[in-house]
């Protein structure tokens, strides 16, 4: 599908301006409104009892003492949940996933919840419930639960077109790629292979899950929640619950960050299940400790990378093993892993296999590029640690190796104009790369790449009387996207920004639209809104024509203004949006313009980073001096707010290779579930974050939008690497680079060294 | 026209890296693959993606798929 090139590369007029943002009074007054902002009369305290076990059968649960408790009005159970999924197994899991359905699968997992008058009351109530556990062996380790004998996380899970007989933890494995990576290896002149482990991390948005929902005696619903597709959470909700779509009415609150974590129902149907079975509005609001242990971080991973190079620096193989471990549940992590780690290369020979695996641990949700930043740091790493070996600058030897329009990508398309190697120029020249390094520092880079999708969206346009135009949409605003939405309608309709108001309609009040994942938001509703505006431009040209009494046919849509065309009109003076709009209850009534759309034709995109790094060898502790990212965004509707996406997505990513991990006790117990011992950066840590935007449009959007939102969490975890390494002169294969791994691995290197000078002497 | 499929399709399809088929749209692709590998049926149903010359085409299934194009079944991605 694609657009018109002459409207891709188009001068525009305010798209590609810094305009305020329109949430922004409200964010900084402490007028928005967040998932756990809203209030019922009536409404009752839910709260969730979590397992403390890692594994283990549940042989009964009572609940009568709860249930006797003075302001207790619902408690409820799996039994409260009855299978109702018409055996789709994806359904099934997220409806175990939400409460434990006779065996408990982590620490964290739900196996019962209450309903009271207030949080005393409900808290006395967790602590009535009885339940008979039986501990299971637990298995939280991603290559343990690849070996013969470790324990089994869901028994009836085979390997996909694997042996039907055989229990097992790995769900799928996938291979992608092209040619023949041993013939490859065989050609090179160096073949380097290497090791890595990536800790699990939790995306960090600040905001816990949070909800009001309300069920009535007739089976009609609504909830009021922090999400980023509400669309899907009412139709996963109505399924799961055994409810009518059209009967259960989802409104997305403000929300204070997603990163895909809010993709996925956690606690949404155990909330209206216990407000449908109290008969009263319940809120339920995650605490920390929740959010991390039984929401959805990302994978914990070990990858093998093996890369074989010729002297000129041409890559003649490349193969990675990647072994994802996907939660309590089946997942594609793995395989995203295995589709995403090799696509910024133009390769003769490659491929990746992956393993996506059960363990005991919460069920994965996407985060930010899913997959795609831990498959970049075993690759990326392993491609410094090539250019090293022949003696090429590292930039130089990505630029030669670089996938450009007309290569087979890894994965299986070949593509279309991309920004790799634009990107890859920018590095060359950026001048941070003439900074001069002092002892200690480092300096690295390493590149990304990120699908981005579109989907399924709807969007209307109205315009009021007074020519001021309400835009509705469906895709939940998470980085900025109202912003972005009406500066497309400003443009497309020919009016100033100011005029245009975007909302995010609750799902009674538009189409389906997909959640808002895939860095899709801008891209999807974006294309939806020009193709609005292009129905109400027709509709103005209508109403113009019967106003002057011309053909349709003679009326020109040119910079907000209806013009009649031709000799014979030319007293006719040309008529605004605004003095349509005034005369639109006598000729024909409201104006607005509709679309619904399935969004395809989104364009991949691909950033690099440049990290400078100092570390101090006695302690570990590492300081980002410098940070750059380099993104391709195809056309940057809002800059600001395609900065913000780039710096956030780097301080995540700092945040991720320095600190974060979920560390793990032997009882399979979440030793740290809070931001205390659960380190996410603050701003005192992090230096400023230069960016620069690449705009090589995409031809499959009539501006040109690729997408921002994901792509620059790829490269950090490896830009890092990669300057940690050079800065302490030993390679760092485990991620994070905490100080106590740092340190191990200077120690390991001065032994070795040691040992070496021992036997040279 | 040939087909090649990726990634974790290629077991319904046998093991194969591509398959031959005619097929002007990507609904009558699907529906045509569908009739010969019926255990790509499940896979449809978790979701499945087709690039046609580059272009990923996740579900708009009328897409019409020009002669002489690149085209490649891939599993349904999922993002953040």
């Amino acid at each position: 599908m694609s657009h018109d090139a002459s409207l891709t590369n188009r001068n525009f007029k305010v798209v590609g301006t810094r305009v305020p943002r329109p949430d922004g009074v409200d964010k900084v007054t402490g007028r928005a409104r967040y998932g756990a902002d809203a209030t019922a009369p009536g409404q009752l305290v839910g709260m969730i009892l979590r397992s403390p076990h890692a594994h283990a059968l549940i042989r009964s649960i009572d609940t009568s003492k709860a249930e006797a408790l003075p302001g207790v009005k619902a408690v409820i159970t799996s039994a409260d949940l009855p299978d109702k999924v018409n055996g789709r197994r994806d359904l099934l899991d997220i409806l175990e996933n939400c409460m434990a359905r006779g065996r408990a699968l982590y620490d964290g997992h739900a196996v019962a919840a209450v309903a009271a008058i207030d949080a005393e009351t409900a808290k006395q109530a967790l602590k009535l419930i009885k339940i008979d556990y039986k501990v299971l062996p637990h298995v939280t380790d991603v290559d343990e639960a690849m070996q013969e004998g470790a324990p089994i996380v869901q028994p009836w899970v085979r390997t996909a077109g694997g042996d039907p007989n055989k229990e097992t933890n790995v769900s799928q494995i996938s291979e992608f790629g092209h040619g023949d990576v041993e013939a490859g290896f065989a050609e090179a002149d160096v073949v380097i292979e290497r090791s890595y482990k990536t800790e699990q991390t939790h995306q960090g948005y600040i905001e816990p899950h949070a909800c009001l929902a309300s069920v009535g005696p007739d089976g009609q619903g609504e909830l009021w929640v922090t999400t980023q597709g509400h669309y899907t959470f009412r139709n996963q909700c109505a399924e799961l619950l055994g409810m009518e779509i059209a009967k259960l009415k989802v409104t997305s609150s403000e929300i204070g960050g997603g990163f895909g974590g809010k993709t996925h129902v956690w606690m949404e149907p155990v909330a209206l299940a216990l407000s449908r079975k109290a008969n009263r509005p319940v809120k339920l609001v995650m605490t920390r400790d929740e959010v991390f242990r039984a929401t959805g971080p990302t994978c914990s991973t070990s990858i093998d990378v093996k890369i074989g190079v010729k002297r000129d620096g041409r890559i003649t193989g490349a193969k990675a093993v990647l072994r994802y471990q996907d939660g309590a549940f089946p997942g594609i992590w793995g395989m995203l892993g295995a589709m995403t780690s090799w696509a910024c290369y133009d390769l003769p020979n490659v491929k990746s296999i992956a393993y996506d695996v059960l363990v005991n641990r919460p069920k994965v949700a996407a985060y930010r590029a899913p997959s795609a930043p831990m498959a970049a740091f075993a690759v990326e790493s392993t491609m410094d640690i090539v250019a090293g070996a022949i003696g090429m600058d590292p930039v130089d030897f990505r630029l030669l190796n670089a996938a450009k329009e007309g290569t087979r990508a890894s994965y299986g398309p070949t593509y279309g104009p991309i920004g790799i190697r634009a990107t890859l120029e920018a590095v060359k020249n950026h001048p941070q790369m003439k900074v001069k390094l002092k002892p200690n520092q480092g300096r690295g880079m390493a590149c990304g790449f990120w699908f981005n999708f579109g989907g399924q969206t709807c969007a209307t346009v109205n315009i009021g009387v007074d020519g001021t135009i309400n835009v509705s949409v469906g895709t939940v605003d998470v980085g900025g996207s109202r912003a972005s939405l009406s500066l497309i309608a400003a443009e497309e309709l020919g009016v100033p920004y100011e005029t245009v108001k975007c909302t995010i309609a609750d799902t009674a009040s538009l189409g389906h639209n997909d959640t808002t994942e895939g860095s899709r938001g801008t891209f999807s509703s974006g294309m939806a809104i020009i193709f609005a505006c292009r129905n109400a431009i027709e509709e103005l040209r209508n109403r113009a024509a019967k106003t002057w009494d011309i053909p349709v046919q003679d009326v020109h849509w040119q910079d907000g203004q209806a013009v009649a065309l031709g000799i014979q009109h030319s007293n006719l003076q040309p008529l605004t949006l605004a003095q349509i709009a005034a005369k639109s209850p006598r000729t024909g009534g409201p104006i607005a313009g509709h679309n619904e759309v399935v969004a395809d034709g989104a364009g991949v995109s691909f950033a690099s980073h440049i990290c400078d790094v100092e570390v101090d060898p006695e302690t570990g502790a590492t300081r980002v001096l410098r940070y750059a990212v380099i993104q391709d965004a195809g056309r940057a509707i809002h800059p600001d707010y395609v900065e913000g996406q780039f710096q956030g997505a780097a301080a995540q990513g700092i945040g991720w290779a320095l600190n974060e991990e979920y560390i793990y006790g032997k009882d399979g117990r979440l030793q740290n579930p809070g931001f205390l011992d659960y380190r996410i950066p603050v701003c005192s840590d992090l230096p400023f974050i230069d960016t620069q935007i690449l705009e090589i449009p995409n031809p499959g959007h009539p501006y040109g939008i690729r997408g921002v939102g994901e792509t620059s969490i790829v490269p950090p975890l490896a830009a890092i690497g990669n300057a940690v390494s050079n800065a302490v002169g030993v390679r760092l294969t485990h991620v994070p680079m905490s100080p106590p791994r740092i340190l191990k691995a200077i120690k390991a290197e001065r032994s070795l060294a040691g040992d070496r000078r021992v036997s040279a002497g | 026209m040939k087909v090649a499929v990726s990634g974790p399709l290629r077991d319904a399809v046998g093991g194969a890296a591509a398959v031959d088929v005619e097929a002007a749209t990507i609904r009558e692709l699907l529906g045509r693959l569908v009739d010969r590998y019926p255990r790509l049926e499940a896979q449809l149903d978790a979701g499945i993606a087709v690039a046609i010359n580059g272009e990923i085409f996740r579900d708009n299934w009328s897409e019409p798929i020009p002669a002489g194009a690149e085209v490649v079944l891939m599993p349904r991605i999922q993002g953040g």
